[in-house]
């Protein structure tokens, strides 16, 4: 598979997004930290975060015997220069603030 | 390693030697660096720092390791916010390594920087500029083209 749809491929999982999300929120951690709080067998979190390296999010460093996860966020600035600024940012900013507006509205 | 510390990775297509050179001469540095002036021997226990357009010192440190096409440690201060300054020293590590598997030569560039403190506002600082800079410098050395003009650092 090639890099960019590795990439789309491994943001596609809610799962892995989250496992993302979580090391945004503290970067360089375990496999075991990371399994924590997530409702997740050990096992799936292993292979998530495999399919993560694969897309280059993720890089591991060694600490000893332990192994840490870094979230690279490399590849998400190339998507970003490739899918997101060439279309017009204020434009979109504007849908988005209409949208959020209306959905805020209609609760 | 510690909290305070990020890891960015991205390959290019390139030698390992073309890299370092990349990484070591100041008016190709320039280029990626949106205008930025690093100047440095590059040689351990030399001195090295980071001016602005207008001459203004970003950040400066010293050469702890520097194993060309392999492997350069700096020491890295911030010298220009002094909030971030007063935090001290951080280190940064380059690794390049070649990839084989990717067929054409491609290497696998991994920047490592970090503190020996929790919650660095400098490592923060950075954090949000590296990406935009390697992408920068794999564009260049791809095609010989910059993506990104500006960076949210020099606009402050």
């Amino acid at each position: 598979m090639k890099q960019p749809d590795l990439l789309f491929k491994a943001l596609a999982d809610p799962s892995r997004r989250k496992l993302l999300d979580r090391l945004y929120a503290n970067d360089g951690q375990t496999l075991g930290e990371l399994c924590e709080h997530l409702d997740m067998a050990r096992q799936s979190v292993t292979q998530h975060l495999e399919l993560l390296e694969s897309a280059n999010l993720l890089a591991t460093r060694w600490r000893g015997r332990e192994k840490l996860h870094f979230l690279n966020p490399v590849p998400l600035q190339a998507i970003y220069e490739r899918w997101l600024s060439k279309f017009e940012k204020p434009r979109l900013r504007a849908l988005h603030e209409l949208k959020r507006r209306l959905e805020g509205e209609l609760q | 390693m510690n909290k305070s510390t990020f890891v960015y990775v991205t390959f290019i297509r390139t030698t390992p030697e073309r890299l370092w050179s990349a990484l070591t001469t100041t008016d190709f540095i320039r280029k990626y660096w949106f205008g930025m002036t690093c100047e440095s021997e590059w040689k351990v226990g030399s001195q090295w720092k980071l001016s602005f357009e207008d001459g203004r010192v970003a950040d400066r440190g010293e050469i702890i390791e520097a194993d060309p096409p392999r492997r350069l440690v700096l020491k890295w201060q911030n010298e220009w916010k002094p909030e971030m300054k007063a935090e001290g020293e951080s280190r940064c590590t380059f690794e390049i390594e070649p990839v084989p598997d990717l067929g054409t030569q491609a290497v696998k560039l991994s920047v490592t920087h970090g503190m020996e403190r929790l919650d660095s506002k400098f490592i923060q600082a950075v954090a949000g500029g590296w990406p935009s800079i390697l992408s920068n410098l794999k564009s260049l050395l791809e095609t010989g083209e910059i993506v990104l003009q500006s960076s949210k650092r020099n606009d402050k």
